[in-house]
């Protein structure tokens, strides 16, 4: 079997699944169920904000995995507090790290990302940080310990695909952890792409949770990393400028 | 005693614990995570430690999320 690992779990499905955005609680199940997703992310809020009931509810039925996320924090001790919480409501030291560097883009803060990385890594978390499309940063991160890499196709919610194709085989190319393209996937074929690309999975939540029909597009997206992993490990051909016949020139007649 | 939690001053009641602050605050205790002062309290130590002039508390509970 073609076994996704990360840190010694092992998954069947390569699609991680962000629940948030979803204009009802009440489609998350047939949401995930479509998605054929064994992990999803989730956040920690003030408790008045909280719909803690009927999501854990969801997700306990659907026995996925719990990926917490520290989603609005642009400082490693904030990230690094937050995950902390976060293991201890629920029961997890799986975290999806961000530290993020603005608001308007919401792109991961390197030096503080892998200042939080380095110190949850010690504290025994298993750390997947979510990272700007950039090989060497993505290194670094491997190096200290964390379990996966997660570089963005482009910005969170933004829809825009992978806008450096280049860097992303690039990454899948200096690290030996899992890469997770996470951010920016729009419609199933930037999934296909990421896959095609070598990433080892795809993590997404906006493309599914804000199409027309959830349940359509988390089927899509779990037939396009099912269908880009495979024509990953078949081998695409390589491009060429000018036509190759497919049919074959010898014995062809003079009309 | 005048402490903050999630943002708001309030007056706590005199030997309050954090486990009686979260108690006031849901019903659903599972899943809820507790910040003081900067600092995780565990599970395991809400009703033994008591809330102080000053506090910053943070009640935290699951929500979706990317």
């Amino acid at each position: 079997m073609d076994q996704l690992m990360i840190a010694g779990e092992k998954f069947e499905s390569r699609l991680v699944l962000g629940t948030g955005g979803l204009p009802s609680l009440d489609v998350l199940d047939k949401v995930i169920h479509c998605s054929g997703t064994e992990m999803v992310t989730v956040a920690l809020r003030r408790i008045e904000a909280s719909t803690s009931g009927p999501l854990l509810s969801v997700l306990e039925r659907c026995r996925v995995r719990l990926l917490p996320n520290t989603a609005g924090c642009m400082t490693a001790r904030e990230a690094v507090l937050t995950a902390k919480l976060a293991r201890e409501a629920f029961e997890t030291s799986w975290v999806k790290l961000e530290v993020i560097g603005d608001e308007h883009t919401l792109l991961p803060d390197p030096v503080e990302l892998l200042d939080a990385a380095e110190q949850l890594v010690a504290d025994g978390f298993t750390v997947l940080p979510y990272t700007n499309d950039d090989p060497i940063m993505a290194r670094r991160l491997a190096d200290i310990g964390c379990a996966a890499v997660m570089p963005l196709g482009s910005p969170i919610g933004s829809g825009l695909g992978i806008r450096n194709p280049h860097n992303i085989a690039l990454i899948r190319e200096a690290v030996s952890v899992p890469v997770v393209l996470d951010a920016g996937i729009g419609t199933a074929s930037d999934a296909a792409l990421a896959m095609e690309l070598g990433c080892d999975a795809v993590l997404l939540a906006t493309a599914v949770t804000r199409a027309h029909d959830p349940e359509l597009m988390a089927t899509a997206m779990r037939d396009a990393v099912s269908a880009g992993r495979l024509a990953y490990r078949a081998g695409r051909i390589p491009r060429r400028w000018h036509a190759q016949a497919s049919t074959q020139v010898s014995g062809l007649p003079e009309l | 005693m005048r402490i903050t939690v999630n943002g708001r001053s309030l007056e706590a009641m005199p030997g309050w614990s954090v486990g009686d602050l979260v108690r006031s605050r849901t019903e659903e205790q599972r899943r809820v995570a507790v910040a003081r002062n900067g600092e995780v309290v565990p599970r395991g130590q809400w009703d033994s430690t008591p809330l102080a002039e000053g506090d910053l508390i943070e009640v935290l509970a699951p929500v979706a999320g990317g």
